[in-house]
């Protein structure tokens, strides 16, 4: 299925958020997520399903004023 | 104490506390924009910085870059600011916040809602709606903020315990562009820990804002795009403790009239 990535189109076979974020190989990265614009919590990725058209938000720490 | 500058009089005593924190530096620094991860490091500590802002960026699993900067901070032992910049509306600042509250694990947000491209100026009305929402769901809130008093009462009733005008826009340093606006912040609210935050410079202008009574000051521009930021962080580390010691030491009245600072008694030639 198609879905939008950190604003990049993408293909994902991943069932759920936690499957994704596997398959990106940032399953161990420190991140935090959010599909659709809404916060997922790290807890809930596993629980949650990832639908054509989503879009997913992966951030990490970084430089900032 | 140093006792060749005793600039470090107050330090050790004299703090700052932000929502329940004590802080001794009265210097916050910003992590952005450093020719290398090296160079921040060593300008975080020549800075003698107890926090840093940071953000959230969008991570990519081939560069992996937020991962080996979040190591370099924790390594370095310092509290974390996290910030909400870049955020534009109400939904995506509280959506960021919340995001980084997970992921650097304190309750501390530097709330930024820009409202102007070209002046990264506040919108205050979006802010004070973010700050509301963010307080009530337990978040320790600094807002960034333009020097508005009524602005600020309202940021003051939505929870927030810290202020922090901006001295210029963001990046500018163009140092304290309204000094009066910020001289009337400081006497209206007197209990309130007030920063100054974006626009400052040169060292000077820190000092003037401490002289001027506020608590801090949070800067990165200024360091990092020096041609030598540690050195410029240990300068700004220097006029910042200057500026707080002097408000300490209570300054002279300004006089309109010149008045003689060496003794007229016993001076030669008078009357002669």
């Amino acid at each position: 299925m198609k879905i939008i990535v950190n604003g990049e189109p993408a293909s994902t076979d991943a069932a759920t958020l936690a499957e994704l974020l596997a398959e990106l190989e940032l399953a161990d990265a420190i991140v935090a997520t959010a599909v659709n614009g809404d916060m997922v919590r790290a807890a809930r990725r596993t629980a949650t399903p990832i639908a054509d058209g989503d879009r997913v938000e992966i951030l990490a720490p970084m430089q900032g004023g | 104490m140093d006792a060749m500058t005793g600039l470090t009089t107050g330090i050790g005593t004299d703090k700052v506390t932000f929502y329940d924190t004590e802080i001794s530096s009265r210097l916050l620094l910003g992590t952005a924009q450093y020719p290398s991860p090296a160079i921040l490091a060593e300008a975080i500590r020549a800075s003698g910085a107890e926090i840093v802002t940071v953000s959230l960026r969008r991570e990519s699993g081939a560069a992996k870059a937020g991962q080996s900067f979040w190591q370099l901070i924790r390594d370095l032992g310092v509290k974390v600011l996290p910030n909400t910049a870049g955020c534009k509306t109400v939904k995506e600042a509280v959506t960021t916040a919340e995001m980084a509250r997970e992921l650097f694990g304190t309750p501390w947000v530097k709330l930024e809602v820009i409202g102007e491209d070209d002046t990264l100026q506040p919108d205050v009305f979006g802010l004070v709606e973010a700050a509301r929402i963010l307080s009530r769901d337990g978040f320790q809130v600094f807002p960034y903020t333009t020097e508005d008093l009524v602005v600020a009462e309202k940021l003051l009733s939505a929870g927030c315990e810290v202020l922090m005008p901006w001295g210029a826009p963001i990046g500018s340093g163009r140092g304290l562009n309204n000094p009066y606006g910020l001289r009337s912040m400081r006497a209206h609210f007197p209990g309130v820990p007030l920063v100054v935050d974006a626009g400052v410079g040169v060292p000077s202008h820190a000092a003037a804002a401490m002289e001027l009574g506020y608590d801090a000051v949070l800067l990165n521009t200024a360091v990092a795009k020096a041609g030598d930021p540690v050195r410029m962080a240990r300068a700004f580390a220097a006029a910042i403790a200057a500026g707080r010691e002097a408000v300490l030491a209570d300054p002279m009245e300004v006089r309109d009239m010149a008045a003689p600072s060496t003794p007229v008694m016993g001076r030669a030639f008078v009357g002669s």
